[in-house]
């Protein structure tokens, strides 16, 4: 079963905790702009809106060189070796949560690793179990 | 088929080899050119000047500098000193931004014995550049046929000969890319450039150039088309040329600034997913989208260019070819390109000819092959194009003069001209297939009424009229060739901004210098004779930028982004023209600005006047059009569109129908078109800064800093 991180954007307190997480963690400091899970402020409803991918893999065909795979446990990941950054993957992402920033060449996204859900003070983010096709 | 990749790789022989270091790239330049002859084997960098940038900029304003230095104006294009050079240029190679990875070849063509120039996809320009090369110059005869490969991974560059048959191109990518690259996973790091017999055969000869797909796990072809270059390639005794390069990124072309380039580059991604499939579907048609519209619009060519639309288009229409390509499939002809055009039919099916039985990978058809091969020779069977198409680019032979050459033979078949005895048996009125297919294969193969086909139309022309006394000024009506080139695929005769874009272009009647029949005729943007000079001023020089820099025209207007909507002059698409200026100060760390660009592009197209010129062309008198570019030839063309005409006498020429025979009608029309055409060519060289008889004054090179002393010393020879 993939697992997938889930939001109930209600609980958000925009603490910035995930993001700090996961910048600290995958790139070794703390810029929300190299998170890979990113919380902006409120949508129409109010709540904030909490942007993180959902795996649906509408990246992977779009790649040219074939650098986005799904794994085995069914997490959409990019090989930066194979990967020629043309950001094609952010272009399609329905989510735009297939991020990049100015001074990577590669893009980034989130790999279900469940990091984030674990600082969240609030339970806003959690790992939760969908199906996969 | 043939030999085996083992007994290839035993048969390589090297002739001449070459060790260097690659250089690094800055800011979008190795600062380094490779030079062969093939001659005396000679294999040797050059630098590439600080005044070549500044002037020539990169791409095809390299290839015109090269070769201007490499001939003399007696030279001809079979010549061993004429040249074959392939550049890049400086954006060429980012992979952020759509649309970046094409090569531009420049030779002396066989067709016009003038300038030619081509701008192709596949990787083989970016790589060059990647592996320390901004240009390729080859020069020289080998005397026998060998390949060159550049080895960019370990900086070694070699001559070799080896028991590869030349005749067939899919092969020949297939057979080299197997070969040379070192395991499955390196296949995507190699480019072929190749040709096939047809170049051997015929004036038509074109380049393929390759790139790997992975998902298809074989070579895909994309074609430098136009004016012969293949059949130079092939007179040089080349079979190919290899490059590899395995280090690909983001940072490959090393620009000043990848920020911007990611920015706008990722802008124009989001902007083709979001409204492609609600404007040109150029990810699931191509450029073969236009059939529905070019046929709505009585601008898709039938029978010759005679009319505009047939009521059996819909069985070619752009849902048809759709349905017959792959869907889903980033067709990028360069990494990064999220316009992805370039379309395939897979597991096609041959029916005839060498191949028949296997089944293949057609790249294409695009608009203009599916134009050519089949509407304007009133075929309207998507089968017989994909076939055709596939063909075509085995044999190495250009789709649009292959069109162009294929309906006008059957025009004067139709007419008598020629005969089935002349022909050899062939069959060739309008809409025979299996006739027009065969004719194919007569050219690739070099056999009886293909040999005279391969000449291209002009030399067509004087060989019926010298051989079979036919009438001259007919088929100088009806022959769509200009400066011996045949017309690419639209139909200009509602146009007369078009006919000028066609006519006066630099290297003969291709598109991808001015395409204005949309703004002209159906928007009517542009009324007056100073709008249309406006027109063919601005964009010749705008898409001539295209060619310096290593991009692709298609994602400029494909894709058209919603600032358009309030855009002063959305003709121009002013959100795309400032990406593409942001892009190149990204890359170069300049600062030009949008007229700028205009002027880096203005030098080029007036040196490569100046050159057309020193070769004993470049005057107005080769800026002539065939009539039936024009205007209506026969009765039969003026009764197919008669109200349209009439009411063109009435309300344009001021004179009533009524009562006219036809004949006399098409007399009228005629001289009122011809004189319309020749007011344009007066305004059109006005703005260019042109003299009357349409060569730069000496005020205008020097104003544009190209007058060198050659330059100025030809064009005083000729004023
Ligand atoms: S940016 Fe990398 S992962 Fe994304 S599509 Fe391009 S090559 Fe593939
Ligand atoms: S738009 Fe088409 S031709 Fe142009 S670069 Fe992209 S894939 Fe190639």
């Amino acid at each position: 079963m993939l697992k997938i991180v889930e939001k109930n954007e209600k609980e958000c307190t925009l603490c910035g905790a995930c993001e700090t997480t996961c910048s600290t963690f995958y790139f070794k400091e703390d810029d929300r702009l190299k998170s890979s899970i990113q919380v902006l402020e409120a949508s129409e409803n109010g709540d904030p809106v909490i942007n993180v991918c959902n795996q649906c893999g509408n990246c992977i065909d779009v790649c040219p060189v074939e650098a986005i795979k799904r794994t085995g446990k069914g997490t959409v990941v990019i090989s930066k070796k194979a990967c020629v950054g043309c950001f094609n993957c952010v272009g399609v992402c329905p989510t735009d949560t297939m991020y990049w920033h100015e001074d990577l060449t590669e893009p980034f996204k989130c790999i279900s690793c469940s990091r984030c859900t674990k600082e969240c003070p609030t339970e806003a983010i959690f790992m939760e179990e969908v199906a996969t096709n | 088929m043939g030999i085996t990749t083992e007994e290839l790789r035993a048969s390589r022989k090297v002739l001449a080899e070459f060790d260097y270091e690659p250089a690094e790239i800055e800011k979008g330049y190795s600062g380094k050119s490779l030079y062969i002859n093939l001659t005396d084997l000679t294999i040797k960098p050059k630098d590439i000047t600080e005044q070549m940038k500044e002037i020539f900029i990169g791409g095809k304003g390299f290839g015109l500098w090269y070769l201007w230095n490499a001939v003399k104006p007696s030279t001809k294009w079979s010549d061993p000193e004429n040249e074959i050079v392939i550049s890049s240029g400086p954006i060429g190679g980012i992979t952020q931004y759509p649309g970046s990875g094409k090569s531009l070849v420049v030779t002396l063509s066989p067709l016009t014995n003038s300038v030619m120039d081509s701008n192709v996809g596949g990787y083989f320009g970016p790589y060059l550049k990647f592996s320390g090369w901004d240009a390729l110059e080859v020069q020289g005869k080998a005397d026998q046929d060998v390949v060159v490969f550049i080895d960019g991974d370990r900086g070694k560059i070699t001559i070799e000969k080896m028991e590869l048959d030349p005749g067939a191109s899919h092969l020949v990518s297939e057979q080299l890319t197997d070969m040379f690259a070192e395991s499955e996973k390196d296949k995507k790091n190699i480019s072929i450039v190749s040709t096939g017999s047809g170049a051997d055969n015929t004036l038509i000869g074109l380049l393929n150039f390759s790139f790997y797909d992975l998902r298809r796990k074989a070579p895909r072809l994309k074609q430098a088309g136009r004016g012969g270059i293949g059949t130079v390639f092939r007179e040089k005794n080349l079979a190919a040329l290899v490059v590899r390069y395995s280090s690909l990124s983001g940072r490959s072309n090393n620009p000043a600034d990848p920020s911007t380039i990611a920015k706008t580059g990722v802008k124009l991604a989001r902007e083709i997913n979001k409204f492609d499939d609600e404007q040109f579907r150029m990810r699931q048609i191509g450029t073969a989208n236009l059939m529905t519209p070019m046929n709505d619009y009585d601008l898709l060519p039938v029978n010759n260019f005679k009319f505009g639309s047939h009521e059996d288009a819909v069985k070619i229409s752009s849902d048809v070819l759709r349905s017959k390509f792959t869907q889903n499939m980033p067709d990028g002809c360069w990494v990064g390109c999220a316009l992805s055009c370039c379309k395939a039919v897979d597991n096609f099916e041959l029916k005839t000819g060498p191949f028949k039985g296997d089944k293949v990978i057609v790249d294409g058809p695009e608009y203009e092959t599916a134009a050519g091969l089949g509407s304007n020779c009133g075929i309207f069977d998507p089968d017989h194009i994909i076939e055709a198409n596939f063909y075509c680019d085995t044999y190495g032979i250009d789709t649009i003069s292959t069109g162009t050459i294929t309906a006008f033979a059957m025009e004067c078949y139709e007419n008598g001209v020629i005969n089935k005895e002349i022909t050899g048996g062939l069959e060739l009125s309008f809409g025979s297939a299996d006739a027009a297919m065969e004719l194919i294969h007569q050219m690739g193969q070099g056999r009886g009424f293909g040999k005279i086909a391969g000449l291209g139309v002009r030399r067509m022309k004087h060989f019926f009229v010298d051989e079979y006394g036919a009438d001259e000024a007919f088929l100088e009506d009806i022959g769509m060739e200009n400066k011996g080139l045949e017309y690419s695929q639209y139909q200009a005769k509602e146009s007369l901004a078009q006919q000028g874009g066609y006519a006066m272009t630099n290297k003969g009647p291709q598109h991808d210098e001015a395409w204005l029949i949309f703004m002209d005729m159906v928007n009517k943007q542009l009324p007056t004779f100073e709008k249309k000079a406006e027109a063919l001023h601005y964009f010749p020089m705008f898409r001539t930028w295209f060619g310096l820099m290593g991009l692709c025209k298609l994602p400029w207007n494909d894709i058209i982004p919603e600032s358009n909507k309030d855009a002063d002059r959305p003709e121009l698409i002013p959100e795309h023209v400032q990406n593409y200026v942001d892009i190149f100060n990204a890359v170069t760390g300049k600062q030009i600005d949008k007229d700028e660009m205009i002027r880096q592009s203005e030098r080029v197209y007036n040196f490569q006047r100046v050159f057309n010129l020193r070769l004993g062309f470049g005057t107005r008198e080769h800026d002539a059009a065939p009539y039936r570019a024009l205007g209506p030839v026969t009765e039969e063309e003026y009764e197919s569109r008669a109200e349209r005409y009439d009411n063109q006498l009435r309300d344009d020429v001021g004179i009533n129908p009524e009562g006219m025979s036809t004949a006399d009608k098409v007399k009228k029309m005629r001289e009122y078109r011809e004189s319309r055409y020749e007011q344009l060519i007066d305004v059109v060289y006005k703005r260019r800064g042109w003299t009357t008889n349409g060569i730069p004054t000496i005020g205008h090179l020097c104003e544009l800093g190209i007058d060198f002393p050659e330059v100025i010393e030809t064009v005083k020879n000729k004023l």
